[in-house]
Order: C-alpha cells, then sequence, then structure tokens
C-alpha cells in the first residue's frame, strides 16, 4: 500500500465525491485542491466555479487566492461578481457548494467569523465571504476539514452558514429548499447526515483509522451508522496526480 | 468627464477626511497605489467599504485611516489572517474599528443597487445565520406577489470609489478586462471616482469585444497613470499576481513595529513611481 499523509487521504476522498458531469463551487485551498484533483483523474469535464466570476476554469495550478488570473485564463468566460451571486448562485444553477471553516457543529453548521464573543473576539476569522448564500443556494453542500476538538465543537460560537440547523426537518422550516451538507470528509473519515435527525454520522472511516481516535478529536458524542465502511486507500495514481499538482503549484507561488 | 491628472492630484480633490470610501478590485486589479496616496496623505475616520479587505486595506486600517469597515471577507486569501485588521478589531490598536460584516452576495448586491440609484439590495440570502443578529442593516422585504421573505441591506453609495484598470484612452474612457469583481458597479454607485491605469492610451484597443467592459469618460472623475499600480495584485495582460509578497506580508504585518517600519520604508517615503519598479521584471521577460 503507498504511503501517504492523513490531509492527502482527506483530499483524495473529498475529490471522489465529486463527479463528472457535477457544476462545482469551488473555495480555496482544500475544496480547491479537491475539486482540481477531481478534474484531473475521474471527473475531466467537470465544472469548476470560483467566485471572482471564472465559470468552467481549468487552471493548471491551484490558485492562491480565489481571483488568479490563471483561473480567468483557463474558463470558458468571467462574469461579474454581481453577475456570480446573482444569477449563478442564487439562481440555482451550482449543483455542489465545496465548503471549509474554523468550527463545524453535528449538523454541520460552520463558523468563519469569530471565536469567542461576537463584539470582543477571542480570535477575528476572515468571515464568512460567500459561504451564508452558497450554504443555501447550491444543490448540496459536501464540506472538507481536518477533524480536531477545536474545530468540530458542540457549539458555535457564531453561525455563520447553516448547514441543518438544529436536525430534524428545521432546514426546510427556514424555506431552504437546497439538500445542505450530504457529505463531510475529515482526515479521519466520512460522515453523512443520518436521514431522519440530520446528525452527521460516521459512514465510512479511513485505513488504520480507530472509532477511539475520530471520538477524541470530536467535541460531541459522534455517532457512527449501522454500517460503517473502510475508506478505500489512495491509489497510486490519485497520489501522484496530487502531489504534482501540489508542487507545481508550490513551484509557482514562490514567484 | 475624467479629468486625467496625477494620482496625488486625484486622491487630494476627491477623497476628504471622513468619507465613505470604497477601493475595489477582487483580487484583481486591486489599487494598491491609489491606497498608499491616501495613506501618504493622511486622511482619517474613512468609513471603507469592501468585499474582500486584504492587504491594501490592513495598510489603511494600521496606519490609522479608518474608523469603520463595511466588508464580507477580511483575511489574506490563501494565506492567513490580516493581522492589522484583527488587531484593530481584537484590542483597539491603533483605533477602535467598528466593523459592520456582510456576506459577498450581500455587498455585491448593495454595490449593484447603488450603481442602479436604488435606495437598497434584494436578495435570498442570510438564511438562519448569525450575521442578521449582529447587523442591523440586515433587515426583510416580503416580496408582494409571492410573499417570499427576501434579505434587504441598504444600497452602497460612497462618497468615492478608488480602483484600478488596464488603460483609458486620453478622454478618460476606462477599459477593464479579466476578473471584472465588483468595480464597474462601485464607480456607477460613487459621487466621486479616482481610476488608476496600467497606461492611457490614443485610442483604446480596436480590436476589444464589442461588449468589452469600459466606463465612459462621462462617467469617471480622475484617471492617473500608475504603472504596476495593482502591485501586489496582479493586472490580467501586463503582470501576474505577485503571490510570494501575500506570503510576506503575513510575516511583516505580525507585529507593530515591523509594520509601521515597512510602512515608512515602502509607502511615506516613496511616491507613487515604485510601483513601475516593483512590476518592471515582469514587463522584461514579456518583451
Amino acid at each position: 500500500m503507498a504511503d501517504y499523509k492523513p490531509n492527502e487521504m482527506m483530499t483524495i476522498a473529498a475529490a471522489r465525491a465529486l463527479k463528472n458531469d457535477d457544476v462545482c463551487f469551488v473555495g480555496i485551498g482544500m475544496p480547491s485542491a479537491a475539486a482540481n484533483l477531481a478534474r484531473l483523474t475521474h471527473a475531466p469535464d467537470i465544472t469548476l466555479i470560483y467566485e471572482s466570476g471564472t465559470l468552467a476554469t481549468r487552471p493548471d495550478i491551484l490558485p492562491l487566492s480565489i481571483g488568479d488570473g490563471e483561473l480567468c485564463e483557463t474558463a470558458i468566460t468571467t462574469v461579474s461578481v454581481p453577475e456570480m451571486f446573482r444569477y449563478w448562485l442564487q439562481g440555482g444553477r451550482i449543483k455542489v457548494g465545496f465548503l471549509g471553516g474554523a468550527q463545524i457543529d453535528k449538523y454541520a453548521n460552520l463558523n468563519t467569523t469569530v471565536v469567542g464573543p461576537y463584539d470582543k473576539p477571542k480570535v477575528r476569522l476572515p468571515g464568512g465571504g460567500g459561504a451564508p448564500e452558497i450554504a443555501t443556494s447550491c444543490g448540496e453542500i459536501f464540506i472538507i476539514m481536518a477533524q480536531s476538538k477545536r474545530g468540530f465543537v458542540d457549539k458555535l460560537d457564531f453561525v455563520t452558514s447553516i448547514g441543518h440547523v438544529t436536525g430534524g426537518d428545521s432546514r426546510q422550516k427556514l424555506g431552504v429548499k437546497t439538500k445542505g451538507p450530504t457529505r463531510l470528509i475529515t482526515d479521519l473519515a466520512l460522515l453523512e447526515p443520518d436521514p431522519k435527525t440530520k446528525e452527521m454520522t460516521v459512514v465510512s472511516i479511513h485505513p488504520g483509522v480507530t472509532r477511539e481516535q475520530i471520538q477524541e478529536n470530536t467535541g460531541w458524542p459522534v455517532k457512527f451508522a449501522d454500517k460503517v465502511a473502510e475508506t478505500p486507500a489512495p491509489s497510486q495514481k490519485e497520489l501522484d496526480v496530487l502531489r504534482d499538482l501540489h508542487a507545481r503549484t508550490a513551484r509557482a507561488h514562490a514567484a | 468627464m475624467a479629468r486625467i491628472t496625477s494620482l496625488a492630484e486625484a486622491v487630494g480633490a476627491a477623497v476628504r477626511d471622513g468619507d465613505t470610501v470604497a477601493i475595489e478590485g477582487f483580487t484583481h486589479l486591486i489599487p494598491h497605489a491609489a491606497g498608499h496616496e491616501i495613506i501618504r496623505q493622511q486622511r482619517k475616520h474613512l468609513t471603507l467599504i469592501r468585499m474582500t479587505p486584504d492587504l491594501v486595506y490592513d495598510q489603511l486600517i494600521g496606519m490609522g485611516c479608518a474608523d469603520r469597515l463595511v466588508f464580507s471577507w477580511g483575511g489574506n486569501p490563501g494565506v492567513g489572517s490580516l493581522h492589522r485588521f484583527r488587531d484593530a478589531v481584537e484590542n483597539g490598536w491603533p483605533n477602535r474599528l467598528a466593523i459592520e460584516e456582510h456576506s459577498h452576495a450581500a455587498m455585491a448586491n448593495a454595490y449593484e443597487a447603488g450603481a442602479a440609484g436604488l435606495p437598497c439590495a434584494v436578495f435570498r440570502g442570510y438564511i438562519g445565520g448569525d450575521l442578521p443578529r449582529v447587523n442591523p442593516n440586515i433587515k426583510y422585504i416580503t416580496c408582494p406577489f409571492t410573499g417570499e421573505k427576501l434579505a434587504a441591506i441598504p444600497a452602497h453609495r460612497p462618497d468615492v470609489a478608488v480602483i484600478h484598470a488596464q488603460r483609458a484612452d486620453r478622454a478618460g474612457n476606462v477599459m477593464i478586462e479579466g476578473v471584472l469583481g465588483v468595480q464597474k458597479e462601485a464607480v456607477l454607485a460613487a459621487q466621486r471616482s479616482v481610476v488608476t491605469v496600467e497606461e492611457i492610451v490614443d485610442e483604446l484597443p480596436e480590436q476589444r469585444s464589442l461588449n468589452a467592459c469600459v466606463l465612459p469618460s462621462w462617467t469617471v472623475g480622475f484617471v492617473a497613470e500608475v504603472p504596476g499600480g495593482a502591485f501586489p495584485s496582479y493586472a490580467q495582460g501586463y503582470y501576474p499576481r505577485t503571490n510570494s509578497f501575500y506570503k510576506q506580508w503575513d510575516e511583516i504585518s505580525r507585529d507593530r513595529e515591523s509594520f509601521q517600519k515597512w510602512m515608512k520604508d515602502n509607502v511615506l517615503d516613496k511616491g507613487p513611481e515604485v510601483f513601475a519598479e516593483h512590476v518592471r521584471r515582469f514587463r522584461t521577460a514579456a518583451e
């Protein structure tokens, strides 16, 4: 079996979740790595959209920012930011939104705003950006986040963007018609919402990871599905493509 | 009609103490040279609007130019925190900074509403989250036709918009290419505007798209030629983003003293002509 890091497993597992015919709204960082890995492996025709307005972009390296020139040059067209958010996101033309966050709770609500009280924050984070509307306007949401007690918390300090709110049908009751978070991909496991309670539930554990490890890195009592699979280990091809992509990117960003 | 002037003259005439200023550019075409000129002219008590307050606002905030920030994402893209912004919010240094926080969709809609002369922006947003709890400018409106509850926020109507573009012609018609962001909307929403450009040309390129993004000269206040004026951001067709500087900024800005020293050496003691130097290596490479 190939040697790999937990972060590589996470990115590869996230890439596998994307399909060739998906239209995906991509956030910067790990979502961008996963979405481009999908495009460079099993999903060559996937449509990737970045909030800078670049539609169907095919970057050779990962962008450092959401609007690098590489995204614009390889896109089918680039629209203004108001058009991006009005016609494309709010208009319901995006199937999958890919998000990350600083904190997540068991219903996959996300915080990227503050740690501590809003008026006197312990840590002021960058804020929501596109996330509040991505979370409700995309057909479904995939979340990629490394697991830790600091990040996987019982109660968020601030709800920047909603997932399944307080569980059950609470999301629909707010008038939201989209599915919300259908997959949470971590460095330890894959989680999906319980069909009824909507609590994020472990459905697959990455090779070599234990249930205890998952619990130790989660701030609430973790639910495991009746049948928990083992995530297939990264293939050599997946690892090679991902590592090449990161190497190309590092060289370009050093310039 | 647009007036073609020096950057110092443009900022001196258009940006006043206490103004609401929108310096825009979504990753691309960020008017860093104009931001530095505002700092050199020591403007105070500004309300700064920007979707993505990144390095240029970190600098304005750290130099004490701003009382208030209206924004939707305040970070160093792909790198991490904005240390001067955080120091202002977390510790009130160099002064307390009031914040009005939105989402990107809200900010983009508010610029568009400002450009369209509407009092507010209406959109489907902010559902279920905490931002409406901490921002009293987020309200709701009921669609008179369907009964759907929609979010509403005030239109952005800045006193002055500041943007950077690739080129203007001698009449002051400004052409923008690539990632367009909200620059056109910001200029049309503002009372006054300052546009820096890579170059002033006799005529806009003849081969331009029939639908090119052009701000006609009668919609623009001041145009100043500042080659390299977006550095370390980029100007499509002229020079790429200097990603390494964004990474360096993390170190420079981390503590107050190294920040102040950098600002003195690179902004206060310099002029807009240094920006051409910053991007010269790309120009030489292209030739």
